[in-house]
């Protein structure tokens, strides 16, 4: 029953269409066509990028070695030459990356997918406005927190991966010690603020993301669900200290200078110990190795 | 205790008129009256003076019937927890509020008048899967399928969703995850159910999301659900119709040939 007069007798309901029709096709194509298959790809790819961000920070880690500039750089060449020889140079990091630049261009086109599809199912706004029962603020800003993030991770490339002259004078191929150094020596300082920020839109970003990647893939049991939330506040906390440490650790000095010369990129890490670079008295050596 | 309040609401004659919000004044309402006996008392007024009044769909009174609902202050179903509009008394308003009234707000459910929206939206996606095929014949035993405990109580924990459509309204993305996984976990959890359990889930998520927007898990739908439905039915939603896709695929094609698309 309708109060008052009684619209649905004098007036023909407005037909409401689909907006598209289902049409048989491969079925991985239909999977990725449906809202809940893009939101699993999502939710996948997430979980591929959270491990590429957690490890990414762990190898970061090793700036607070004791013997962090050594340390580091043989990382860094351990990283390309993983897998040697039945994977060439560098294939491990490709593979990585490959897996990488592919989550990545998958979760944006999902995430953008989605936005227009839900902006379509509402073409009229609340005109009193609305307020939020619910929805934090890490939810509400993800598109904002992702689109930041994704730019900065251009940034990021140009400055510390391919090290853009115009972004990066002082890169050093093979030296990501006197890099992330130099990136975040004082006189920089914007870098370290821009750095600081994204990281802290990252943190953001996990806080909701890698609470709905459960809901997304239908992750939910009541032996685990109280747990889902505190995991993704514990992750995008790591990531936030491990990740803004590292500039605050450069700008308060607490990192030491590089001393490794600038042209022995292409130097075995044997020659690394030599004392051709070591500053006299200090020994890199005397951790006994 | 009387309050007098001020009224500020979405009046639009039909589906293809604009709208606009217009101002009421509501004096000397009785707090013991609900939501839906306030507008009543400020219809007849509008009824007195020659004026239209405002349409707004209702039917039970009592919370059941899932008639009624529109946006008071911004909330579905106003400020109230596990309440629909026609349980929501004034007593929990004061005296001297302005309160906006608006109605659903989503492509699916357009504004046929006022406050009144068309969900029959809804209805396709009930008509997509929301039922279980039973042969004809002598009814069985009621207690013939033995269910256990625990299930029969989360599935009737789904069955309470009255398809009032206020988890759309409060969606941000106008999706209808919470209504649809209610009604698939509802049969979807019983062994009544189990023969159609993955065209079920297949072909009501593809119905539904030829209307509605997409879940983004903001929650928002649990918290002004009247029923109190909860998001653990959308995750188990998530898993049936991703399990349903790598199931043996070709029991599939009768259900989703048998879709409703519109």
């Amino acid at each position: 029953m309708v109060s008052g007069s009684s619209p649905r007798a004098g007036m023909a309901a407005p037909v409401t269409t689909a907006r598209r029709r289902h049409v048989s096709r491969a079925w991985i194509i239909e999977f990725y066509g449906s809202a809940i298959g893009k939101k699993a790809v999502m939710a996948i790819t997430g979980i591929v990028l959270l491990g590429f961000v957690l490890v990414h920070m762990i190898g970061n880690l090793k700036l607070y070695y004791p013997n962090a500039e050594r340390d580091l750089n043989e990382y860094s060449r351990w990283l390309r030459t993983v897998g040697e020889p039945a994977l060439p140079y560098k294939g491990f990091l490709w593979l990585v990356r490959g897996g990488l630049i592919i989550s990545f261009i998958l979760h944006i086109h999902a995430a953008t997918t989605l936005t227009l599809m839900n902006r379509r199912a509402r073409p009229v706004k609340y005109q009193g406005g609305r307020s939020y029962a619910a929805a934090d603020y890490a939810a509400r800003t993800m598109r904002w927190s992702g689109v930041i993030v994704g730019l900065f991770l251009i940034f990021h490339l140009m400055d510390l991966t391919w090290g853009w002259r115009v972004v990066h004078p002082d890169f050093v191929r093979g030296q990501p010690y006197r890099n992330i150094w130099h990136s975040f020596s004082p006189e920089r300082w914007p870098v370290s603020v821009v750095y600081i920020i994204a990281n802290l839109l990252l943190g953001l970003h996990i806080y909701h993301g890698a609470w709905s990647l459960f809901q997304s893939l239908g992750w939910a049991n009541p032996r685990f669900n109280s747990w889902r939330r505190g995991f993704a506040g514990a992750f995008a906390a790591a990531i936030v200290v491990g990740n803004v440490s590292f500039p605050i650790a450069v700008l308060s000095g607490l990192i030491d200078d590089p001393v490794q010369p600038k042209d022995t990129e292409a130097v075995a890490p044997a020659t690394f110990e030599a004392p051709v670079w070591t500053p006299a008295g200090t020994g890199s050596t005397s951790r006994g190795l | 205790m009387n309050l007098n309040l001020t009224l500020k609401v979405w009046r639009q004659k039909g589906p293809a008129d604009g709208g606009h919000f217009e101002t009421y004044a509501a004096p000397n309402i009785n707090d013991d009256m609900s939501f839906l006996e306030m507008l009543d008392v400020v219809n007849e007024e509008l009824i007195a003076q020659g004026k239209e009044p405002i349409a707004f769909d209702h039917d039970c009174r009592e919370g059941i019937c899932g008639s009624c609902g529109f946006v008071i202050n911004g909330r579905p179903h106003g400020p109230m927890k596990a309440t629909t509009v026609c349980q929501l008394h004034m007593r929990n308003f004061h005296d001297g509020d302005a309160i906006t009234i608006e109605p659903w707000r989503a492509a699916a459910f357009p504004v046929i008048k006022d406050l009144v929206v068309d969900r029959s939206t809804f209805d396709r996606i009930i008509g997509a899967g929301g039922f279980i095929s039973a042969p004809t014949g002598a009814a069985s035993d009621a207690n013939l399928t033995l269910v256990p405990k625990a299930t029969a109580d989360l599935a009737f924990d789904a069955a309470a969703c009255i398809g009032c459509g206020a988890c759309v309204a409060g969606c941000p993305n106008g999706a209808a995850q919470l209504f649809t996984s209610a009604k698939v976990a509802h049969l979807n959890l019983l062994p009544q159910g189990q023969p159609e359990r993955w065209s079920r889930v297949t072909s009501m998520v593809n119905t539904m999301e030829a209307y509605f927007g997409s879940c983004t898990n903001f929650r928002e739908c649990e918290a002004v659900c009247p029923k109190e439905i909860s998001i653990d039915f959308i995750a188990k939603m998530n898993r049936d119709f991703l399990q349903a896709k790598f199931r043996d695929r070709r029991k599939l094609v009768n259900a989703e040939a048998g879709e409703d698309a519109g």
